[in-house]
């Protein structure tokens, strides 16, 4: 099938006017023109090395340090450190310096280590070897090491290592075949062709000998599109110069079939490769959580700064009379008097950023990064999501999404090798309405499966099987398969006869494969084509032969193909296939309605249905096709069309003779897998290369479009009939009319809309020229923004990414995955938000350049629906608790400086405030980010819907973050001023002295600031207790574990005079406070009214306004009691949820 | 054969923790837990507010300002810096039994001893004994670490420096005979300030490790004259120094001066008139400070404190507010698990 014609078309839409900056001039095997020819200028051309990694032995610290410090918060952070040592401070710089390097560290090590891969992985393919011809003999070298023109010998099934201009090939036609799968996602076999004069070279010494150079323009991305010429020098002859077009052009990426070897010359290598074009530079993809993580940050930067403000401002104010300024018993010193009252404030005001630094936590980074890192093992530990076949189970290439897999709004799928299995299968045929399915062969008799059909008429055994007959021969002979040579005829019988499922056929249509096949598997084998004459094998075994006379070939605007045959009795045959729409209006006769309806049928499940028709020509009929054929194929002007014309006269008066049904096998669960996305909010769209009948029917296998979808054409053929402007306002009317009329049910009707490449490029192209013809690229997302399902279809690589930014860019910014197994999906893995590979068969490139790898696509599922929303859910928490404790932790001591004139005087002991976010309230959060399952896995993938209550960054949305500071603020509030009056109206005071009993001491301010601190350590590690679902023997150990490493550490700190340090100031604080009961008293009531909100919040909160989780969790109990009633129950809490 | 053993070296560990099935407690804030829990933690509180309540009720706390800013308070002749060495004598009557035993307190405010210059300015290892800290003080102490001839200030420091030095006596007043009323001032500070954290140079007498030091600018006497009646209460471990040495967190606070409990005075202060004697030499009003003196009786749960008793009450109270409250939601709106 031809298809260089329509990629002409989309090239040109894509890419626009071809502009020629520069060409580049390729000598082949580096000879050097002859004398006379234009000076020899040599270009520089990269090596053949691909390089994937960021960093180098060298650059790795300085340029690793600069990405991180360009992070804001590790910025603030050295900063503060900065700050630290430079001014006065109340606290030490070592406690916020250690935290700070740790977390450098940290980071480093796992980037190098990441990078490390890369380099290992580049390096496996840029020392992968490669022949190359040099003074006629074949040398092994590495790819990395291939030059622009050298020759190269690429052999059977190899991979082409960067983008050659064939020469010549082991085929005496000049010609080889080529699969770019792992390209564009067509695993059929294309045609490649050399150039006449030099597709004769046999070995490398012929080939050595030629002298010739290459024209050729500058790399660009675009797959389909090549420009050149190459012109060959014979001995004292003026050079011939022939054009060379993308039909030369082997691209790197692609594998030879069915092709023993090859020798042709490299163009463009490297990094210049059109694969390598087409890939997009790797950006650092950041998650919406991080995003909201970094608001949330400038807010508490805000809150710090302003803190610090008012400090500072209130300090002077309190100091403006001299007797508070400088009281007798706390003079300054003299240095300190001398300094001007601006650089006295200035350095006030560091010091309160330096003291309430601990607002914005360093180790959160750490906690999340550490997080993330560790909670990724989960993916790659899931052993539901491990493949038997492959053996491997999913990989996470980068860990800093995770969360990002809980928020999906759009996924976008590939179709082949994604959806599909990429492998067609003959399903069924029907002749005259009675169907044969392969599966009910019993040594080659055909039992025909009539019993699940309606027979109309039964009609006469001699007419049925005439039709028969033809239907099978129609269907061995009108196609375009080639048969591998290597098969012989003894060596195919034989393997029928044995059952031996031997796949020999090659054509550039795997349906025509699968049908081929099929007719083998029902009885009819074909066997080859021999000098014009197709031989089938029928059922009894006997040899047909039929002359091939002409071949009517299939274009997408006709939608069917004819042969002209001879039968050896010497009958003229027109056999004629195609889709049904360009069949049946051609039909005179034949059981019409049966193969309609049985047609129709299989087009609803899925299956790509093609109908077979013949019509017997007479000689003169015959003669008269000729004449027509022959007239226009030797037209010079308007070929196209007048063959167009001949091939519509030809083809006509069919005896219509059945139908067939091939289905492209889904993946495993594929529709299940869709319909969970759709009822998870999620919209999905097919974005494929392939072409628009074969991906409407994936579509509709795998449940994208319904039944009951009204299906919105987008398409070349209709934008051609009207301007694309009519059609997209129609259709965007369209919609709005359906969603004005539906109203409040939305569900009565969903829409699906196909678009293809070119029209896609034409939306988008109209859009740049200007606001003239109205904002199309704006009614389009209109469109789409109503479809439930899309299917772009006819997509080159970058029209993919193209589309996934579109989607990105959108008003509403919605978070976007795209999925993907070959190399044409490389660039919209790289530019979704998510990329997800699938480790297909077409390579590893989507693998491993995307941020989660799985298997299948149907473990996408438990991806997003289960290890996302635990994902988004633990971190989410993960966040807004850290900036809860913090501010429980920091806004005392901002209260404090009421207390103590301003004086920056910290209300915790150093140890406190280096340890509070590093040991005694890190380890339960970041266990409870690990292993929190707030519902459970079965319940999430039992109902997708829950999905919907994490939409849109749900808990990490203002109001929400709000109630958290205020939560932390309203704690911190209690802590300082229960703290307070109770030291403050009266003598708080111990009577339980150590040793001697009834005696009164005195409480110092550490005293204060541990009691607030114990307080304050109990309630957040209780305020998280609260928030945990699943307590897990982990999570009790650090729950509990923690508190009572504080009480311990506490008791240790306090209980030692510590010879290196130079105060003491903690001695027996700790024990001291607890000697006194009243202490005790105000510990329990504090910690109980600070938690009392909370509490009331929630219980308020899952009776008033339940979310679809909440229902989900409470109809736990009930779950595990009975069993049977669990699909009962999920399904009517689901529908609460709506 | 190979690949098999590929297959299995990829396979992840089937184990409950990595495939996230640990067995776990699923706890739920439902009904059936909160409500209960309320009514019981809310009944608890005001059994705890009320006894708390009670008890503190029943302390009783006298307080006599004498700063003297007022004309006609009997130390007004001191508050005027220039006066040196001045006494003043607070009179006082008791109508009842004040129940013993009791603790004598003085009291500060507006007094920053919270400055975190002033938190900061000391040397712990002089505090601890150490002689090369006598010759050297920390430089925390500055500027009151070397007196104006370079000669350092032991003990260094402004919380040193600043030492309450106001001294009381008291004095019962019976049929016009002042009766002395026994203080004891030992066990004040906290035992492990006395016997571990505050040290004096192992030199004796102690005199002698003070040679080349100076005594703090402010302090009348140097560190080891103290207590001229208590060799032992002296340097360091003097308790009216430790005490102050701890510093208070908030800017109005008491520390306690003296106990009340031998002798007769072992039930308590009994009812009649009373003098005070005090040696006013403190000066607060430059930083528009007040001094007071309290005397006070404590119970099992420490002084008079009606907040935490109060508090106590309103949670109490609150809980069970918000339990019927609960109720009612429950009532109003059927929760799912009780259908």
């Amino acid at each position: 099938m031809d298809f260089t014609q329509l990629r002409n078309i989309i090239s040109r839409y894509c890419v626009g006017e071809e502009i020629w900056v520069d060409s580049r001039t390729v000598y082949i095997g580096h000879k050097e023109p002859p004398p006379g020819a234009e000076a020899y200028i040599p270009q520089r051309y990269p090596d053949n090395r691909i390089v994937s990694s960021k960093y180098t032995f060298w650059n790795f610290i300085p340029k690793n340090l600069f990405e991180q410090f360009r992070r804001i918060a590790n910025f603030y952070f050295l900063v503060i450190f900065l700050v630290q040592l430079i001014i006065d401070t109340p606290t030490s710089p070592v406690t916020s310096g250690l935290p700070l390097f740790f977390v450098i560290t940290v980071t480093a090590i796992k980037q190098g280590y990441e990078d490390w891969l890369r380099h290992k992985a580049d390096c496996s393919i840029n020392k992968c070897p490669v022949d190359v011809v040099q003074q006629g003999k074949v040398v092994r070298t590495q790819s990395h090491k291939l030059r622009v023109g050298d020759i190269v010998v690429v052999r059977e099934d190899e991979t082409f290592p960067c983008d050659l201009i064939l020469l010549s090939s082991s085929r005496y036609d000049g010609t080889c075949y080529v699969t770019t799968a792992s390209l564009d996602g067509e695993s059929s076999h294309k045609t490649y062709y050399a150039v006449q004069d030099t597709l004769a070279f046999r070995t490398e010494q012929e080939v050595d000998t030629l002298h010739a150079t290459i024209e050729c323009e500058q790399p660009q991305p675009d797959l389909y599109k090549f420009v050149g010429r190459i012109n060959i020098y014979k001995d004292k002859e003026e050079p011939v110069a022939r054009p060379l077009g993308a039909e030369n052009l082997l691209l790197r990426g692609a594998t030879l079939k069915n092709t023993q070897h090859i020798y042709a010359v490299a163009v463009y290598t490297g990094m210049e490769t059109k694969m390598a074009l087409n890939y997009q530079s790797k950006s650092q993809k950041r998650s919406a959580v991080e995003k909201s993580m970094n608001a949330f940050l400038i807010v508490y930067l805000f809150i710090l700064i302003s803190k610090a403000v008012i400090n500072t401002v209130l300090k002077y104010a309190f100091q403006w009379s001299p007797d508070r300024d400088e009281p007798w018993y706390n003079h300054r010193t003299e240095i300190e008097r001398q300094r001007h009252v601006v650089i006295r404030a200035f350095t006030d005001f560091l010091a309160f950023m330096v003291l309430f630094n601990y607002i914005i936590p360093v180790s959160m980074y750490v906690t999340v990064e550490m997080q993330k890192f560790l909670g990724s093992y989960f993916i790659t530990w899931d052993e539901e999501m491990f493949d038997e076949e492959l053996g491997e189970g999913a990989q996470v290439n980068t860990s800093d999404l995770n969360e990002e897999l809980g928020q999906v709004e759009y996924v976008f799928t590939d179709k082949t090798g994604t959806l599909t299995e990429n492998n067609m299968e003959f399903i069924e045929c029907c002749v005259d309405g009675n169907v044969y399915i392969p599966h009910a062969i019993c040594n080659g008799q055909i039992l025909s499966a009539a019993s699940s059909i309606d027979m109309i008429d039964s009609s006469p055994g001699g007419y049925r099987r005439e039709h028969e007959d033809l239907f099978f021969r129609a269907l061995c002979l009108c196609h375009t398969v080639q048969v591998k040579e290597e098969e012989t005829v003894e060596s195919i019988k034989r393997g029928i006869h044995q059952g031996r499922p031997t796949s020999f056929y090659i054509s550039s249509s795997p349906d025509e494969v699968a049908l081929v096949e099929g007719m083998k598997r029902l009885g009819y084998t074909y066997l080859r084509l021999k000098d014009n004459y197709m031989e089938i094998l029928n059922k009894d075994d006997e040899i047909e032969r039929f002359e091939l006379l002409h071949v009517l070939n299939f274009d997408s605007v006709r939608r069917r193909m004819s042969v002209i045959v001879k039968s050896s009795s010497g009958e003229y045959l027109l056999f004629c296939k195609g889709a049904d729409s360009s069949i049946f209006p051609r039909v005179v006769s034949g059981k019409v309605e049966q193969v309609k309806a049985r047609v129709e049928l299989n087009a609803v499940e899925g299956l790509r249905t093609l109908c077979v028709a013949y019509r017997r020509l007479s000689e003169s009929d015959y003669q008269e096709a000729c004449l027509h054929l022959n007239e226009a194929k030797l037209a010079l002007q308007d070929r196209e069309q007048r063959l167009a014309q001949a091939y519509d006269i030809i083809e006509r008066d069919f005896v219509l003779l059945g139908a067939t049904a091939v289905e492209d096998r889904l993946q495993e669960k594929a529709a299940d897998t869709i319909e969970s996305l759709h009822k998870a909010g999620m919209k999905v769209w097919v974005l494929t290369g392939d072409k628009m009948e074969t991906a409407a029917a994936t579509c509709y296998a795998s449940k994208l479009f319904r039944r009951t979808t009204q299906i919105l054409e987008l398409t070349k053929k209709r934008t051609e009939e009207q301007s694309l402007h009519d059609v997209l306002f129609e259709l965007n009317r369209t919609v709005l009319r359906q969603r004005s009329i539906s109203g409040l049910s939305v569900d009565c009707l969903d829409f699906g809309l196909i678009i293809d490449g070119a029209t896609l490029s034409a939306v988008l192209k109209a859009n740049q020229e200007g606001a003239g013809c109205g904002n199309y690229r704006e009614i389009f997302l209109d469109i789409c923004r109503n479809c439930s399902a899309v299917l772009c279809c006819r997509m080159a690589p970058l029209q993919k990414a193209q589309i996934v930014k579109l989607i990105k860019a959108s008003k509403e910014h919605p978070i976007t995955l795209a999925v993907g197994d070959g190399a044409n999906d490389v660039s919209m893995i790289l530019e979704a938000h998510v990329g997800i590979g699938i480790m297909g068969k077409e390579g590893r490139q989507a693998a491993r350049n995307s941020d989660y790898a799985i298997p299948k696509f149907k473990h996408l599922k438990k991806m997003l629906l289960v290890h996302g929303h635990f994902y988004y859910i633990r971190i989410a928490e993960l966040v807004q608790y850290f900036f809860y404790k913090n501010v429980c932790f920091i806004f005392p001591q901002f209260l404090y400086q009421f207390f103590c004139g301003f004086s920056q005087q910290p209300l915790y002991d150093t140890a406190y405030l280096t340890l509070y976010n590093i040991s005694f309230t890190s380890l339960p959060i970041l266990l409870y980010s690990l292993v929190e399952q707030h519902v459970t896995m079965d319940t999430l993938k039992r109902d997708p819907s829950l999905y919907r209550d994490i939409a849109k960054n749900s808990l990490l949305r203002w109001p929400v973050f709000l109630y958290w500071t205020c939560l932390g603020l309203f704690d911190a509030v209690i802590f300082f001023f229960g703290a307070y009056f109770l030291f403050d109206n009266t003598t708080f005071t111990s009577n339980g002295q150590l040793m001697t009993t009834n005696t009164q001491m005195m409480f110092g301010n550490w005293t204060f600031g541990t009691l607030v601190f114990t307080v304050l350590v109990f309630t957040v590690t209780l305020k998280l207790a609260l928030d945990t679902h699943h307590w897990t023997w982990i999570n009790h150990f650090v729950i509990w574990g923690s508190l009572l490493f504080y009480v311990i550490f506490s008791l240790l700190w306090g209980g030692i005079i510590w010879p290196f340090l130079n105060y003491q100031r903690m001695y027996y604080v700790f024990m001291q406070m607890l000697s006194s009961g009243p202490a005790w008293l105000s510990i329990i009531l504090l910690i109980t009214v600070s938690l009392l909100p909370d509490v009331i919040k929630k219980v308020l909160c899952r009776a008033l306004c339940p979310t679809a989780i909440e229902r989900a969790q409470s109809s736990r109990p009930c779950l595990t009691v009975e069993p049977s009633t669990i699909f009962m129950l999920s399904q009517s809490s689901s529908r609460m949820s709506f | 054969m190979v690949k098999a053993e590929k297959e299995i070296a990829n396979r992840p560990d089937n184990t409950a923790f990595t495939q996230q099935r640990l067995p776990a407690w699923q706890p739920m804030l439902s009904a059936g837990i909160v409500i209960p829990g309320f009514v019981l933690i809310g009944l608890a509180f005001i059994g705890i507010g009320v006894a708390l309540f009670v008890t503190s009720r029943s302390i009783e706390v006298l307080e006599i300002d004498y700063t003297g800013e007022d004309k006609n308070s009997p130390c007004f002749k001191c508050s005027d810096q220039d006066v040196k060495n001045c006494v003043c004598n607070l009179e006082f009557s008791l109508d009842s039994l004040f129940e013993g035993p009791v603790f004598f307190y003085y009291g500060l405010s507006n007094y920053f001893q919270n400055y975190r210059k002033y938190a900061a300015s000391r040397d712990d290892d002089q505090l601890s004994g150490d002689l090369d800290a006598f010759t050297s003080p920390s430089d925390s102490c500055s500027p009151f670490d070397l007196n104006g001839n370079d000669k350092p200030i032991v003990p260094c420091g402004a919380i040193a420096n600043s030492m309450f030095n106001d001294t009381f006596v008291l004095y019962r007043v019976v049929n016009g005979v002042k009766k002395l009323v026994p203080l004891d001032g030992k066990g004040i500070a906290w035992w492990t300030d006395y016997n571990v954290k505050y040290r004096n140079p192992t030199v004796t007498p102690l005199k002698n490790a003070f040679n080349g030091t100076v005594k703090p600018i402010s302090w009348p006497k140097p560190a080891y004259q103290l207590d001229t009646s208590d060799p032992a209460n002296n340097g360091f471990i003097n308790q009216d120094f430790l005490v102050w040495m701890r510093r208070a967190a908030l800017p109005d606070f008491r520390k306690l001066y003296r106990r009340i409990t031998e002798g007769e005075y072992e039930k308590g202060l009994p009812a009649g008139n009373y003098s005070l004697k005090i040696a006013y030499n403190y000066p607060v009003l430059s930083f528009h400070g007040t001094k007071k003196v309290v005397f006070s009786n404590v119970s099992w749960m420490g002084g008079k404190n009606e907040f935490l008793g109060i508090a106590y009450l309103v949670v109490g109270s609150l809980c069970v507010l918000m339990s019927i409250v609960m109720l009612i939601v429950y009532a109003k709106f059927k929760f799912p698990e009780d259908d």
